[in-house]
């Protein structure tokens, strides 16, 4: 069995792999807004933590860096800016009905042995101990998109956005043991003035459609003719 | 274990067997303690349920006019199937014939087949309760198998068997190995557990309130021995599952050998751990509200879902070449 060969600390990074997918479901699955922010909070620390345990184990110290970026950014900063957010546009108490949990837990679960699919001519090449996790990383990236396709409520797709970020983060640490640091400090920047510009246009989507269900979008507005 | 006498070894099984239906009332008790403790009561003593037992048995069961032989019958098929299952799960010592001759399915099968029994028997006299309350049980049993099997096959693929024995027997001589498979499965077995002992938040065991009762609804007709069976067969049930959930997951303790010392050590062990688990019930029932029957749905999703993830990531993070 693989699984005994490996140090207890490289064990360690596979149970917070696995934790890493299970909050990416819980995202998925979860209804109300500020619950969400708590988990996808939650799944930055993981990734935080994740990368920290690979950082010792593999002895590869700018990962030290990218973990306390991670851990600043995704499981501190952007929760709190967009619980903020929330607070601001008086959506703390938002319940939104998921369409058809238990469908879309399974199509997520789809996802995940998809992915697992995908990834299978790579694990065989035994690179490293933390190969196996690149197939969770790139099922965390599916189940956000999903997340962005299947939820109608804004706050919420920026949080499957968001999510999708931490699966390429992930992938990025499992596969090559981080990205070079300018790559990094550049993506985590993006991401940043990424989430100050949602959070414009929350505000502008709800002043001209009255609501963050992206859903109305879609409709036709010019024979309602209110605000003319 | 050739070696052994067999007649001692089922001596054992057979004492393992009897220390269920003696500890059954105990855990129950405890529990209720314990709950009682943290809502600043004093609460029944720790052996009231055992009186309760006592008293129940020694009334006159009576009966209604419409039953059938089959409501007389369903205490007793009740109880022996719960009992059975429960025998066949490692209590005090791991190496005992009645864990041989019995693995996980089996023990899932007579615990359906219980559990079909105590529906039958709730519609049997034609009340209304009885089969609301059966029709209820269905449903959260129908929701939880597949999560509890799931659950125990994330367990069989990496022990490479489903008998019990054999998965335990596999953690204690393996090193120590952190699985995130295991992890899920305890989520999921725990959550399935929840539902199918009748606790909170599925089902509250203290009330008889008739909108949100589903166990009791479909004991309401019964009295006497009869009673006395069923609540001690759900009684057996709760120790059936914390054993499971202890032994398998923390199998740290169990008798390895039938030296008289490893039994005594086995003994201490299980009941320090179900006192443990008692006392996690019960601040958990204190902790949290009784849901709506209709989220039970949800719930048992989230215990099918982490079973569901036990198995990926065994088959993903574990097993990789």
């Amino acid at each position: 069995m693989s699984l005994s060969g490996l140090l207890l600390l490289q064990q360690f990074v596979l149970v917070l792999a696995a934790l890493v997918l299970f909050t990416s479901f819980v995202l998925l699955a979860q209804a109300r807004l500020v619950s969400a922010i708590h988990a996808f909070a939650w799944q930055g620390a993981l990734v935080a933590a994740v990368t920290t345990v690979v950082a010792v184990t593999g002895k590869s110290h700018h990962l030290y860096f990218s973990a306390l970026l991670t851990l600043a950014l995704k499981a501190l900063l952007i929760p709190w800016m967009l619980h903020r957010l929330t607070r601001r546009l008086a959506l703390e108490r938002h319940v939104e009905a998921v369409w058809r949990p238990a469908l879309t837990i399974m199509a997520a679960v789809g996802l995940v042995i998809f992915s697992y699919w995908l990834v299978l001519p790579m694990v065989q090449q035994e690179l490293t101990f933390t190969r196996n996790v690149v197939a969770i990383s790139l099922a965390v990236v599916l189940i956000g998109l999903l997340m962005m396709v299947f939820r109608q409520q804004a706050v919420i797709q920026v949080l499957g956005f968001m999510s999708m970020e931490n699966g390429l983060f992930l992938a990025a640490v499992s596969a090559t043991a981080g990205m070079p640091l300018v790559v990094e400090l550049g993506v985590a920047f993006d991401v940043l003035v990424a989430m100050v510009l949602f959070g414009v246009f929350f505000f502008q989507i709800r002043e001209s459609i009255d609501s963050l269900d992206v859903d109305q979008l879609n409709r036709l507005t010019e024979s309602v003719g209110e605000d003319e | 274990m050739d070696h052994l006498l067999t007649a001692a070894t089922w001596g054992l099984a057979l004492l393992q067997a009897l220390l269920y239906a003696a500890l059954g009332p105990l855990l129950v008790g405890w529990v209720r303690k314990v709950k009682a403790v943290l809502q600043n009561r004093r609460g029944a003593p720790v052996l009231q349920p055992y009186r309760d037992l006592r008293k129940l048995l020694m009334k006159e069961a009576r009966v209604a006019h419409t039953a059938s032989p089959l409501f007389r019958a369903a205490p007793y098929i009740v109880f022996s199937a719960t009992w059975l299952a429960a025998a066949t799960v490692p209590l005090v010592a791991v190496s005992l014939p009645t864990a041989a001759i019995a693995d996980i399915i089996a023990l899932v099968g007579l615990l359906a087949l219980a559990r079909f029994f105590l529906a039958l028997a709730g519609m049997d006299v034609g009340t209304a309760f009885g089969g609301m309350g059966a029709s209820r049980e269905m449903l959260v049993s129908a929701l939880a198998e597949p999560a509890m099997l799931m659950a125990v096959f994330t367990l069989a693929m990496t022990a490479h068997s489903t008998n019990l024995a054999s998965v335990v027997d596999y953690h204690l001589t393996t090193t120590v190995v952190l699985r995130p498979s295991f992890l899920f499965a305890l989520g999921g077995l725990i959550l399935v557990a929840i539902a199918e002992t009748g606790r909170i938040p599925v089902d509250n065991p203290a009330t008889h309130l008739e909108l949100t009762m589903i166990h009791e609804a479909m004991l309401l007709e019964y009295s006497g021995r009869h009673l006395a069976l069923m609540e001690w067969a759900a009684q057996i049930k709760l120790v059936l599952y914390g054993a499971l959930i202890a032994n398998v997951f923390f199998p740290w303790g169990i008798a390895y050998n039938l030296a008289p010392a490893a039994l005594g050590l086995g003994f201490v062990a299980i009941v320090g751990k179900l006192l443990i688990l008692g006392a996690a019930l019960a601040i958990g029932e204190t902790v949290l509200a009784k849901m709506r029957l209709f989220r039970a749905p949800a719930f048992l999703n989230l215990a099918l879902l982490m079973s569901l993830l036990g198995l990926l990531s065994h088959v993903i993070l574990e097993v990789g070449t």
